[in-house]
């Protein structure tokens, strides 16, 4: 399962064609590896070399700059505090120390069900709502403590399974253009000037 | 706990039209139906069969609109960098809000996709770009599903792609994102990460990205904000867009207020003739500080910006004069802290931002921030040393020489010097409240390392 399956491929491709370099599509087709297996692993990374036309080692230079990106397995619901100044300001580190007791992990750390990581992350852009947190990149706004617990005993009973996708996945749409649609312009005239 | 926003848009100040926010509390603003029926397209309608691509771009000059995503820039003349005759070119839009404080980026993408698509195709029209790149923060996962769904439905509505409405036109969206660092909103740590690299800055010059962005070609990199505000400008003219606001910044402008206020939230006020006092005590804005206490200072754009004290509330939302008073608009991010804030802590959670995100290209930052958070992070702790506030200062100048406004660069890019922006606020007007943890008189902290 590691490598890309066929269904990915073919995903993977269109990605790639929607840029007039292929490189420029690694980011968007690691994400692509971490939905499939709930982290990044190295026969993925391979795989996508193959398909951009890089080494693995450049796929991997490039995956481990960023922290969405991991590389062993986490728990099935990431949990991301934010403890950002306008966070911290309204009980954000509360927070952390509460969850940390709840899930008996510290930040970095996952439940030994394989249920939950718990990070203690930067702003994520939700700064009127504070203390927020995303699980698996959704938002919950004005976390109580008990507000938290609730959360983990939903996630934990699956009651939030048509909301909260494992981790790995984020946007449940795809961009998807018909061939006569689109207009390829931008790959065109870069194919001149990479021809030159 | 609420999985909706608050947002308010309030009427307060007949100036100000709702430019941006208008579908935001429109439940189907976000489909194209719910976006068409309000008037959406008519702009880019206008711009395609009435208007040469020049007259867009006076439209926008005259508007004298400046970029919302952190400097300022006016954005006609960004656009008027390319040099001539050098094609392809590319527009890069800049989704990738992290600044910490600032929130409103996302709620435009999550509530309004339409509205950026449509100024997006204005700027292409607008500059002559082949392609355009939406790049949105990897952590947005609403906003790229709702910017997937809207691209696809105007890709079939014949909006975007081949022969755009009809006319020979045609131009393509391709929707990307990142996956986690703050740096990559840097607009040549964008392109980087757009050509599927670490999201480490460039060196400018040579890499203007107007004249050598994506692929080395000429590139503009506008802000989420900035692009949407574009079918109003062509929509209603330059000239009455410049109408609102003051002569030195115009039109209306989205600004989150967080921290210690009754009601935080996202405003879209007038620039220029609103102050600080009225966002912060006005009771259809905020309505005063929580609990009735004092202010003891707050950031008026950004993690990145000096801070302000009370002697600055009545500074209105400007772009000069903030500047003339010694910080920045920035990403319009405001964040209060009233007089229980503890300001040693606040000024290490923010120095550790910078520490966790310089990308460690330039010595200077990378080097520079780590030493800043253990050096208050070992105050906090208790351990701090008589000579550690001296030491915070002498690294701060390695990092910015003189700790001066606008601040001096060591470094490639801004990220490093933003680091010195709370210390050197905080220094100067709190010094006893280091010296107090130094002492051993304030009451240690467990601050969480890096």
């Amino acid at each position: 399962m590691a490598r890309l399956s066929d269904a990915n491929v073919t995903l993977a491709r269109e990605i790639i064609g929607r840029f007039p370099r292929p490189k420029s599509a690694l980011i968007p087709l690691l994400h692509l590896a971490q939905e499939q297996d709930g982290y990044v692993t190295d026969e993925a990374m391979s795989h996508i070399a193959e398909l951009v036309g890089v080494t693995p080692a450049e796929v991997y230079g490039t995956a481990s700059f960023y922290e969405m990106f991991k590389f062993e397995p986490v728990g099935r619901y990431c949990i991301n505090i934010c403890t950002n100044i306008s966070c911290q300001l309204d009980g954000a580190w509360e927070l952390l120390h509460h969850a940390e007791e709840a899930l008996g992990v510290k930040p970095g750390g996952t439940t030994a069900d394989g249920l939950f990581t718990l990070e203690d992350v930067e702003c994520i852009a939700a700064c009127t709502e504070a203390p927020a947190l995303q699980v698996n990149y959704r938002y919950r706004y004005k976390v109580s403590h008990a507000d938290f617990d609730k959360l983990i005993d939903d996630l934990r009973s699956g009651r939030l399974g048509h909301e909260v996708p494992p981790h790995g996945t984020l946007a449940r749409v795809r961009q998807h253009v018909a061939p006569e649609r689109w207009a390829g312009t931008g790959t065109e005239a870069q194919a001149k000037v990479d021809a030159r | 706990m609420s999985d909706t926003p608050s947002f308010h848009v309030p009427g307060l100040v007949p100036t100000g039209p709702k430019m941006i926010t208008s579908r935001f509390d429109q439940a189907d603003g976000h489909t194209f139906d719910g976006y068409v029926r309000t008037g959406g397209y008519e702009a880019l309608k206008r711009a395609l069969t009435a208007l040469t691509p020049q007259q867009v771009t006076d439209e926008v000059k005259t508007a004298e609109i400046q970029g919302r995503g952190g400097a300022g820039f006016p954005a006609g003349t960004k656009w008027g960098f390319c040099p001539p005759g050098v094609f392809p070119r590319y527009l890069v839009i800049n989704g990738d809000e992290s600044e910490p404080g600032t929130y409103k980026d996302r709620l435009l993408m999550e509530l309004d996709p339409h509205q950026l698509i449509e100024g997006i195709l204005i700027a292409c029209y607008a500059i002559g770009a082949a392609q355009a790149f939406l790049y949105v923060r990897g952590e947005m996962a609403l906003a790229q599903e709702r910017l997937a769904q809207a691209l696809n439905d105007a890709y079939g509505h014949g909006m975007v792609g081949r022969n755009v409405l009809g006319t020979d036109w045609s131009v393509d969206i391709t929707l990307t994102w990142g996956a986690g660092a703050y740096i990559v909103g840097e607009e040549t740590a964008l392109i980087e990460s757009l050509e599927g690299n670490r999201g480490m800055p460039r060196l400018k010059p040579p890499f203007f990205p107007a004249a050598k962005g994506l692929y080395l070609q000429p590139t503009i990199v506008n802000n989420v904000e900035t692009l949407s505000n574009l079918p109003w400008i062509v929509a209603n003219g330059g000239q009455s867009f410049h109408d609102v606001g003051s002569a030195t910044s115009t039109g209306m402008r989205m600004f989150a207020v967080s921290g210690h206020v009754n009601r935080p939230g996202v405003f879209e006020v007038p620039q220029g003739v609103t102050t600080f006092r009225q966002l912060f005590e006005a009771p259809e804005y905020c309505g005063g500080i929580r609990g009735g206490r004092q202010l003891k200072a707050f950031i008026p754009g950004g993690a990145s910006a000096m801070w302000f004290f009370e002697e600055h509330l009545d500074v209105p939302l400007d772009k000069p004069t903030v500047d003339k008073a010694g910080s920045m608009l920035g990403s319009g991010a405001i964040v209060v802290m009233d007089e229980t804030t503890d300001i040693v802590k606040a000024c290490w959670r923010i120095v550790r931002f910078f520490a966790r995100e310089s990308c460690g290209k330039c010595t200077p930052c990378r080097e520079g921030t780590t030493w800043l958070e253990r050096i208050l992070a070992r105050m906090l702790e208790g351990h701090g040393r008589p000579d550690d506030l001296q030491l915070l200062l002498d690294v701060c100048d390695n990092i910015s020489p003189g700790l001066a406004w606008p601040p001096r660069q060591t470094t490639i890019c801004p990220l490093g010097p933003s680091a010195v922006s709370p210390i050197a606020s905080a220094v100067k007007r709190f010094p006893h409240e280091f010296e107090a943890y130094v002492s051993g008189t304030a009451t240690p902290q467990e601050p969480a390392h890096v």
